[in-house]
């Protein structure tokens, strides 16, 4: 009698998928740690212009500020016309709220990164300038001079 | 009495509901960097200063632009591309001393008595209409911040050799991966130097209504 059976011709042993779940989980904490949650959806359009000298945004310590405007988007005209519109946060705006939201943004960060602040506009290129002049208005009015006017790098 | 054995944990799904973490962070999360063009605003003035000071036409480089996104370059109507050129050849002109008196030795522009005296007194004026398209602006405040790159660019070779331009540096001083301190600290005051030779003077009237 056999002790061992013995193994017929040309089987292959089953890989084991064990260590599967370890990897994918590896590869999702990779994804966890280095990507950031995208923080408000938007309402209007939103194409920036094109520039090549640009320089990058640093976000270190949360200190920039975004403020977008543009065309509200095509499901949203009925609801706010056609006009461009200054979009904070998650929300519609008008011009005159933009004091308020400056205020509450320097107020949720630490008050020795006030001073170093950036405010980086989002602004769709098709955008008329007196409603970004609105906005430099205000900002002027509040301190925070230093701006960004975010735009892309031109397709060669 | 026979010891109970514990029926294994069965860890085969364990794989598909990490996958499906994965998935719902790869959809939900976006890696992007933004890029702009950073410009300093003006100090809002609640009264306007009473003497302002008289600055000569010939160190003030006007470009306003109308509501067709058309620009006039000192009354002169002028296409974007020759732009760069037109400012930096009015930047870099040095015809005459700067506030301390000092001449422009490093300038290379013609000299000519018409145009500014020294960078350091050249004021560029912007002046736009509510009705200018925004693209158009940022590619004329684009075009202008890319004529005192040029020229710092310029400088930045002269002085240190070639390839250390001042975008390269700038480049190296800003980047948060380089930790030597020491060559930040020798970056920073070549940068200094190079920002107070060429000074980046755009000033911005408050656009006209209609």
């Amino acid at each position: 009698m056999a002790k061992f059976k013995k193994k017929k011709d040309g089987e292959l042993p089953q890989a084991s998928t064990a260590a599967l779940p370890d990897i994918v989980f590896m590869l999702l904490f990779f994804f966890m740690t280095v990507t950031v949650m995208k923080d408000s959806s938007l309402l209007i359009e939103n194409k920036l212009p094109a520039a090549d000298d640009i320089e990058k945004l640093d976000r270190k310590n949360d200190k920039v500020m975004y403020i977008y405007a543009g065309k509200p988007s095509k499901e949203y005209i009925a609801q706010f016309g056609s006009e461009a519109v200054i979009q904070l946060n998650d929300k519609i705006a008008k011009p005159s709220e933009l004091k308020q939201f400056i205020h509450s943004e320097i107020a949720l960060r630490d008050e020795a990164i006030v001073p170093f602040m950036v405010t980086a506009l989002k602004v769709d290129k098709n955008t008329n300038m007196g409603l970004v002049s609105d906005i430099k208005q205000e900002l002027r009015k509040e301190n925070m001079l230093k701006i960004s006017y975010l735009s892309v790098k031109p397709a060669q | 009495m026979a010891k109970r054995s514990i029926p294994e944990v069965n860890a085969g799904s364990m794989a598909d509901i990490a996958f499906l973490l994965l998935i719902f962070f790869l959809v939900t999360t976006t890696i992007e960097q933004d890029n702009g063009i950073t410009r300093k605003l003006p100090r809002w003035e609640e009264v306007p200063p009473p003497n302002p000071p008289v600055i000569k036409k010939k160190n003030i480089f006007t470009v306003v632009v109308n509501k067709n996104d058309q620009m006039l370059v000192e009354d002169e109507l002028m296409e974007l591309k020759d732009l760069k050129k037109a400012a930096m050849e009015f930047i870099d002109n040095g015809g005459g001393t700067s506030a301390e008196g000092e001449k422009c030795d490093y300038c290379q522009g013609a000299r000519s008595a018409e145009s500014s005296d020294h960078p350091a007194k050249a004021i560029i004026a912007l002046k736009n209409e509510r009705e200018t398209t925004y693209s158009t602006y940022v590619s004329i405040q684009n075009e202008l911040g890319a004529a005192y790159t040029e020229l710092r660019n310029r400088e930045a070779v002269r002085m240190y050799g070639a390839g250390n331009t001042y975008t390269v540096m700038n480049a190296i001083y800003k980047d948060p991966k380089v930790k030597d301190e020491s060559l930040k600290e020798k970056l920073k005051t070549r940068l200094d130097k190079l920002k107070n030779m060429y000074p980046q003077i755009i000033s911005e009237a408050e656009s006209k209504s209609n």
